[in-house]
């Protein structure tokens, strides 16, 4: 469902995104792992059609990123890093602009809010304006503002970033329900988190990967835990996938 | 369609969800009766507006920019911009649904001020179609100061910085058509050239409106003004929205 090509992004002297190429299926979960200002959260935005690529390309959904963006962001839904949102407005408000962009309407709309709003515990917050909301239900109403159209693709920053255990716990959980009707990629520095809920990880340093492989294999391969694999093969640098 | 519908009701929304439109208003109202009895509103003892619109410019200089400034300079700033932009709006879609939710706004400022009209029809017999044409050209004019506004906001992740710069394009386009500027520069300019300054300004073509006369050329300005400027901020908008 998603296939990315070469795609190649710098800004100024600076590569963020130095040519990678993968492909995720549907019933898969990517793990993009990586050290802060790896390029994951670059590779996403282009994915996202936020940020276009200095060269590359990218198809999901059978659709390019640079040709059909529009149709591309109608098929996915995606939570940015820092959970972007109106913050004057209250939660039920919010999700409400999100229907009216992604033409949710009528029936559609109540059953869609009917199914997310219990689905990422929002109920109590629901008419709360979203800046004096903590970080928690914050990351959930981005979640939620992601999921509201069912999509197809998700493609999450971080998104248990800032969360507390249970919190945690209750998005883990959320992705592997979701996990085999759809094609997901999470991007994570927390390595428990690939194991909790990845069926593979791509682990990018520098803007390049080094390794595209599944969390298991990895343990497999180096003997110790994904924590030690993931300082030995960041602080290297090498590409090891030829090895 | 329904996109810019989205963008539009929710900017529109947001103005009157935070004490911004109120604000606003009040200071709008204020100053504009201020200004309009200063100048010797019953003094005159003429039933016209005259004295109401002949201020207007100098109001909508600081007025205007200031409800611009925040458009799209606090969108990038609190990063909302990335949660717009990978909803399926297009950038074009974005900025018109901004720009008329603003110009809107600004058309509700103006149609408040209409306890002066009842002054007027109360203490004499005012020409109506006078008074049409003044409000319409006042309309024309916030519009082509807010597109002006717009495109500085896109400029600038700072509002200051965008609020400054679109004051100062907005007084050189009011203050260009004056007579004292323009008998200033008739001193070491051609004719021709002068009547340039003359037509590219606010001015000439607000007073010509204001004075019952709608020509072609006085519409065309102020539309192909605000075309000009929000075209600009689109181009702008999609190379910077990522920075």
């Amino acid at each position: 469902m998603i296939e990315v090509k070469e795609l190649r992004r710098s800004f100024g002297p600076v590569v963020a995104v130095d040519g990678i190429s993968f492909s995720v299926e549907k019933g898969q979960v990517l793990g993009l792992l990586g050290p802060n200002g790896a390029g994951k959260s670059t590779a996403m935005r282009m994915l996202a059609c936020f940020l276009r690529p200095d060269s590359g390309t990218a198809t999901i959904c059978g659709y390019d990123i640079q040709q059909n963006p529009i149709e591309i962001r109608k098929s996915i839904g995606y939570l940015a890093e820092n959970v972007p949102a109106y913050n004057e407005m209250t939660v039920g408000s919010f999700l409400d602009f999100v229907c009216d962009a992604r033409e949710i309407k009528g029936k559609a709309r109540k059953k869609a809010l009917d199914r997310i709003v219990p689905m990422c515990s929002i109920e109590s917050v629901y008419h709360q304006t979203i800046e004096t909301l903590s970080k928690g239900y914050k990351r959930r109403v981005g979640l939620a503002q992601a999921l509201i159209h069912d999509p197809g693709v998700l493609i999450l920053d971080e998104p248990t970033d800032g969360l507390d255990p249970n919190q945690k716990h209750e998005i883990r959980k959320l992705i592997n329900k979701m996990a085999k009707d759809k094609c997901i990629i999470i991007s994570t520095h927390i390595l428990e988190e690939v194991e909790a809920v990845c069926s593979r990880t791509i682990i990018i340093a520098k803007g390049k990967i080094l390794v595209d492989s599944t969390p298991e294999e990895l343990k497999e391969k180096y003997q110790c835990s994904l924590d030690a694999v993931f300082r030995r093969i960041t602080k290297n640098g090498k590409q090891l996938n030829g090895e | 369609m329904n996109s810019f519908l989205a963008v539009f009701k929710r900017e529109l929304k947001s103005y009157f969800t935070t004490p911004l439109a109120y604000v606003f208003l009040v200071i709008f109202l204020f100053f504009s009766g201020y200004l309009t009895f200063k100048e010797g509103f019953y003094e005159m003892r003429q039933a016209d507006m005259r004295a109401f619109f002949m201020n207007l410019p100098l109001l909508f200089v600081f007025m205007v920019p200031s409800t611009a400034m925040r458009l799209w300079a606090e969108e990038r700033k609190v990063g909302s911009i990335e949660l717009l932009f990978t909803l399926p709006i297009t950038v074009t879609q974005a900025v018109l649904g901004k720009f008329f939710a603003a110009w809107l706004f600004l058309v509700i400022a103006l149609a408040l001020t209409f306890p002066m009209v009842i002054t007027v029809c109360y203490l004499g017999d005012p020409d109506i179609g006078l008074i049409i044409t003044g409000y319409l050209g006042s309309t024309l004019m916030a519009g082509g100061f807010l597109a002006i506004g717009c495109f500085f906001s896109a400029l600038s992740k700072n509002q200051v910085i965008s609020f400054v710069l679109s004051v100062v394009a907005c007084a050189v386009l009011v203050f260009a058509g004056m007579p004292t500027t323009l008998s200033y520069v008739s001193t070491f300019l051609p004719a021709g050239m002068v009547s340039a300054i003359g037509n590219m300004s606010f001015q000439a073509h607000f007073e010509s409106i204001q004075r019952g006369v709608l020509k072609f050329e006085d519409l065309s300005y102020f539309i192909l003004l605000i075309i000009g400027w929000i075209v600009a901020c689109s181009i702008v908008l999609d190379d910077r929205k990522a920075r």
